[in-house]
């Protein structure tokens, strides 16, 4: 029989990464930026924290200060991913260059970056360790709630899981509010759907792009965080974080542009991606390979279908993509 | 309350058109200011003189013969997938699905040679080859260019997604061919018979694949300025009301642009794996497909300048790639080399068309 | 009120964009309690200068006074912090957006959000001015004149009282456009400032106190309205003097040419746009269609050229041998193919009609490019036709390689039409074929129109401006709601009856 208890808490592992890249990808797209550099950013937040993780572990020898252990990754994630959403803003919002262009750079260098630092960091510091492999901290991310064992499936279905994983869900509910119940939200809204207006209105495009962008890069940095210091024990392997940023970007148009909605929806998704472990395939390994394609499949169906029943609320940010210039004519 | 606000210290206002060498100019010094910032970052991580790491690139890129010919042939390809994805982008079809084009392209190559290896005469399987890669590229471009004709669903997501499915397919053939069972691989393929081989023109392993794609190149340029499927798909890439305007039927020239851009990826993937790599993996177009975009942007979706930017990308990947192996360095140092220059030549098209002005009368404003 | 200092003085603007001078040295005083007319031709800068004033642009040089100071606007947030407001040509309105969220939007105020107190301050400002908002509709689910209205909510919620309208009544018909007048005159007599943008004589004459007149970019001089005439202002604006006459010559042995039956069409949203429609046009006439904007002119044109799908109706040809073919359901290109030369001037030229970033001789090819078997394009053909076009109709051009968005409207519309014409056409149709260009463009066009008619061409002009509607047109077909409110001969119809069967359908109110 299907084991739901010991899925969902997988599916729900698997689907934290996403939920963040697609929730900073949500608020970012509101503001008219579509940032393809998600899954740059997403590596960079990862290998960022890494770094910070890695070079306190040795600075700290075997004693780590549980606090010091998450601020110190958790800030340089933060540092990394802001610096790349800068970036990105700078070249798109500054020197309005092609949206998907820069993203699709930001991407290439963000996933090289990754995997450069992931792969040389040992030798750029001289250390002796043969691996990265960061288990202490990783310990303290990847710490469970308490009665999370005490409480059977409960506790392993809605307990089980690290904090950054409250965390994101959290940060969904919250951007959802924002978005549609304050006039930051808005005004952000009114700058994605039609900047001219909003220039118009008083609000300053520049920094609620700026601003929204940074603070989406930021959140989806934290999903590589959470990747690499949660689900995968503190382990960095090259390449090991995969598409999931491009999944992420899919999620938002999954999820018409709603975080909130977002929770479930990247559930869905993290389940898809490792329904393959659950299907009994017996000894036909190939065909693990054809159920690994079922999220992509299933996000085109959901493309086609949004496509079809062409619902005004549905639709993106009007400007979404676009550069902004006051003095177009 | 009226308080007195500054006025903007940086004006910006549209340029006027520049001189013909003012673009030119302008990409110029980015790039070299781009390489200096590169010999920045590769001096703080190697500690050797920036002078010596371009030596260093230099030496990856044309150092021997073998150098060169690997450089060649990697702009070929390059340049054969970023061909490919021009007419679909002029038609502002934002096709990022290369990738997953020329490895169905691929993997079709693969299937023939690997079913019909003993059975048909060469000649015959690579044209068999050649069609079926053609087909399948075609087939996979032409899938999200229908939903997109009908529907106006969102073609770059479509196309993104369609790399992954055919990932995994290659992955579930890769599994279903392997050799030896269990090995997760399928390995040289007819590397006896060498059937479904690309010929060598004399001693010149790559020399066919940049024939095709040199003639490739001439055809595609004349495709696009001079044809008129060409100036149509310009008037669908600039207004698709005027192209229903005067009669051109726009949904029919999506789908018949997607279908040769996936056809010619398809290409792509034919020569890979008949001309140069003899096998199929889940990893083969290498990013290419991704890669190709900036390239096809870089050069202003000119066939001829094409030649220009894949060769200075792939120069740099080349070059990175030595200073990684020299250093003992992840190769994918390469590609924080890549991104520094796309920055800094993505920056340097708003003063193309941008000039700034500072503020007039500075001193009067408290 | 103190009317003795300018609550806003321009002194010595100046702007360019790209090098082409858009508002060169202008001085104007805007006084509390006035209505000012600022008169000028498509292109004079009038738009430009009043945007320097709500901030959307910087002026390059001179100095912006408020009430005797001198002030910098960099932003349109300065320009409210001084009170300033103004109502833009195209609304600045976000579309999925309520009314209530789009008034607020921008504003600062302390606390949270909460849009129950915002709707009842909207409705305070409504029943003081006389206006109807719902705050929680939808933008997108208005009519023109509504989102006006909002428009002028959401500045007056800002509490401006320096308010700007540009253009306000192009899309208003003439009754919308009275109670507009209203509201504005009982604003000017609270003390507020108020400036129209304007190019037309009888509403500076029937509103303003004052008039400013820009004429390329440059201030030509104010007068008090009640000293002056429409020929006299006309001169200032254009410079020179000129004749306010449009021809009409009398139809030479009309022929029905296009037969129009029942025709209804949905847009795609299932929205019904064109209800019933039934018409004839004759060849040799001008056919006027009337209406308020975005009542199913558009579906109309499209629905004849070939563009629109239909639900009903029929859309005949008449040959003149009286043999007929049936148009529907044919695309643009089985129509030429069918022989039957049918024109088409589009409303959005740069967007429909043209191809903006292509140059004269690549636009010129849209039509013929597809002549020949050879699979290349064939580009002397459209050469010769763009110098040909160039030279008869005078377009001011760098050359034939410039791309036609960089051209002014009126040399724009000039090479639209100039091609349109080219291919000897027996139906011409042709939607705002002068709207946003300056007189003698205008003047062009009526001419071309009118050598198309007396050639034997049967020309549909839709138009907005029912001055030029009277004058020109031989009978005129008015639309209300997509139904055809009635049909009346040009010669003896007014403009207030038109101005009725715009808005109503058989003594029924409707809303388009």
């Amino acid at each position: 029989m299907f084991d739901l208890v010991s899925f969902i808490p997988r599916a729900v592992v698997q689907s934290i990464p996403l939920l963040l890249g697609a929730t900073g990808e949500t608020l970012t797209e509101k503001s008219g930026n579509l940032n393809l550099g998600i899954p740059g950013i997403m590596y960079v937040g990862g290998i960022s924290g890494v770094i910070g993780a890695f070079l306190y572990e040795q600075a700290a020898g075997g004693s780590l200060n549980p606090f010091l252990a998450v601020a110190i990754p958790t800030l340089a994630c933060l540092l990394g991913s802001a610096l790349m959403g800068l970036l990105y803003c700078f070249l798109t919002v500054t020197l309005r260059a092609n949206q998907n262009v820069t993203g699709l750079a930001m991407t290439t260098f963000g996933v090289g970056f990754g995997n450069f630092f992931g792969g040389s960091l040992i030798k750029l510091t001289g250390s002796e360790v043969p691996s990265i492999a960061l288990s202490a901290t990783s310990g303290y991310f990847s710490a469970a709630l308490p009665f999370a064992d005490s409480l059977g499936w409960f506790g392993k279905i809605f307990l089980s899981y690290g904090f950054l994983a409250y965390v994101a869900i959290a940060l969904a509910l919250v951007c959802s509010y924002v978005l549609n119940h304050t006039r930051t939200g808005l005004h952000l809204r009114a700058v994605g759907e039609n900047p001219a207006t909003a220039d118009a209105a008083g609000i300053n495009i520049g920094r609620y792009k700026y601003a929204a962008t940074v603070i989406g890069s930021m959140i989806a940095g934290l999903g590589g965080l959470y990747y690499v210091m949660d689900y995968a024990c503190g382990v960095w392997s090259n390449d090991a974080f995969g598409d999931r940023g491009w999944l992420a970007i899919a999620l938002v148009i999954f999820t018409i542009w709603r975080p909130n909605v977002g929770i479930l929806s990247s559930i869905l998704f993290g389940g898809l991606y490792i329904l393959y472990l659950f299907v009994p395939t017996g000894m036909n390994l190939s065909v693990k390979e054809l159920y690994k394609m079922l999220p992509y499949l299933v996000t085109i169906v959901v493309l086609v279908i949004s496509s079809m029943r062409n619902k005004r609320e549905n639709q993106p940010p009007e400007s979404l993509g676009l550069a902004y210039f006051r003095e177009d004519r | 309350m009226r308080k007195q606000t500054n006025a903007p210290l940086i004006q910006i206002s549209k340029r006027k058109e520049l001189p013909w060498y003012g673009p030119i100019a302008i990409r110029a010094a980015a790039i070299v200011l781009a390489l200096v910032v590169c010999a920045v970052v590769t001096t703080a991580l190697t500690g050797e003189n920036p002078l010596a790491v371009y030596g260093t690139m230099w030496e990856g890129a044309f150092g021997t013969p073998r150098k060169i010919w690997i450089l060649m042939q990697n702009i070929a390809i390059l340049l054969c997938v970023s061909l490919a994805v021009t007419p679909a982008f002029i038609m502002r079809f934002w096709n990022i699905g290369g990738e997953g084009q020329i490895l169905v392209g691929g993997l079709a190559t693969a299937a023939c040679m690997i079913l019909l290896g003993d059975k048909l005469p060469n000649g015959v399987l690579i044209a068999l080859m050649l069609l079926v890669s053609l087909a399948a590229g075609g087939l996979w471009g032409a899938i999200p260019a229908v939903c997109k004709a009908r529907w106006n669903t969102n073609e770059t997501l479509f196309t993104l997604m369609m790399n992954y499915v055919a990932t995994q397919l290659v992955a579930f053939f890769v599994i279903v061919w392997e050799v030896p069972k269990g090995a997760g691989k399928i390995g040289i393929i007819n590397q006896s018979t060498e059937a479904g081989w690309l010929p060598q023109i004399g001693s010149y392993k790559y020399l066919l694949n940049i024939l095709i794609v040199a003639v490739l190149t001439a055809a595609m340029y004349i495709y696009l300025t001079r044809s008129k499927q060409g100036y149509e798909i310009a008037v669908v890439g600039q207004s698709q009301r005027t192209a229903r305007y005067v009669g051109i039927k726009v949904g029919r020239v999506v789908v018949r642009t997607m279908i040769l851009s996936g056809a010619l990826c398809g290409l792509a993937g034919f020569l890979l794996v008949a001309g140069t790599d003899h096998t199929i993996t889940t990893t083969i177009a290498g990013g290419r497909g991704f890669t190709a975009v900036m390239v096809s942007w870089l050069a202003g979706f000119n066939p001829i300048n094409m030649i220009f930017t894949s060769f200075l990308l792939v120069f740099l990947d080349r070059g990175a790639g030595e200073i990684a192996t020299d250093f003992g360095l992840n190769h994918s140092f390469g590609d924080i080399l890549t991104g520094i220059i796309l920055f800094f030549i993505i920056g340097s098209e708003f003063f193309i068309r941008y000039q700034l002005r500072l503020r007039k009368h500075a001193g009067k404003e408290g | 009120m103190d009317t003795k200092t300018p609550a806003v003085s321009l002194r010595n603007i100046s702007k360019s964009f790209g090098g082409v001078p858009a508002n060169e040295k202008v001085n104007l005083d805007i006084y509390r309690g006035e209505i000012l007319a600022l008169l000028g031709e498509n292109g004079s800068g009038k738009t430009t200068l009043m945007n320097m004033l709500s901030g959307i642009y910087f002026p390059d040089e001179g100095q912006i006074l408020i009430d005797g100071q001198p002030v910098v606007i960099s932003s349109p947030k300065d320009a409210y912090a001084y009170g300033i407001g103004m109502i833009h040509q195209h609304f600045k309105l976000v579309d999925v957006l309520t009314a209530a969220q789009n008034i607020v939007l921008g504003l600062k105020e302390p606390g949270r959000l909460n849009m129950e107190a915002v709707a009842r301050r909207i409705r305070q400002i409504c029943d003081e001015y006389g206006f109807d908002v719902d705050p929680d509709q939808k933008i997108y689910d208005m009519s023109v004149s509504q989102k006006q209205t909002v428009e002028i909510v959401k500045v007056l919620y800002r509490g401006a009282d320096i308010l700007i309208l540009d253009e306000p009544t192009a899309v208003l018909t003439p009754q919308e456009t009275e109670k507009l007048f209203a509201v504005l005159r009982n604003m000017r007599d609270s003390g507020k400032a108020i400036v129209i943008i304007t190019h037309k004589m009888h509403e500076v004459e029937a509103l303003s106190d004052r008039v400013a007149v820009l004429n390329r970019g440059r201030f030509v001089g104010d007068v008090m309205t009640k000293d002056t005439n429409a020929q006299e202002m006309t001169n200032m604006m254009v410079g020179h003097p000129v004749s306010l006459n449009i021809q009409r010559p009398e139809p030479k042995d009309p022929k029905p040419r296009i037969e129009v039956d029942g025709l209804t069409v949905r847009s795609e949203d299932g929205i019904l746009k064109l209800q019933d429609v039934s018409f004839t046009a004759y060849s040799g006439e001008i056919l006027g269609i009337a209406g308020i904007s975005g009542c199913g002119q558009k579906e109309l044109l499209e629905a004849i050229a070939g563009l629109q799908p239909v639900e009903k109706g029929s859309i005949r040809y008449v040959e003149d041998n009286g043999t007929t073919d049936e148009l529907i359901g044919k695309d643009p290109l089985e129509i030429t193919s069918m022989g039957v030369a049918l024109s088409f001037v589009p409303e959005d030229r740069l967007g429909m009609g043209l191809v903006g970033n292509m140059d004269l001789t690549d636009n010129m090819m849209l039509r013929s490019f597809r002549e020949g078997h050879s699979v290349f394009t064939d580009r002397n053909g459209p050469k010769a036709l763009a110098e040909q076009v160039v030279r008869e109709l005078g377009v001011i051009t760098p050359g034939l390689n410039t791309p036609v968005r960089r051209l002014s409207g009126g040399n724009v519309q000039k090479i639209l039409v100039g091609r349109e014409i080219a291919s000897a056409p027996t139906v011409l149709l042709t939607a705002y074929a002068v709207r946003g260009l300056d007189i003698n463009s205008s003047y062009t066009i009526y001419d071309l129109i009118n050598k198309q008619k007396q050639a034997g061409v049967a020309v549909v002009y839709v138009g907005e401006d029912l001055d030029v509607l009277l004058q020109l047109c031989d009978r005129i077909v008015v639309l209300c709601g997509g139904k055809v409110s009635g049909i009346l001969d040009g010669r003896t119809a007014t403009k207030n009856e038109i101005g009725l069967m715009m808005t109503t359908v058989g003594g029924t109110r409707e809303h388009a």
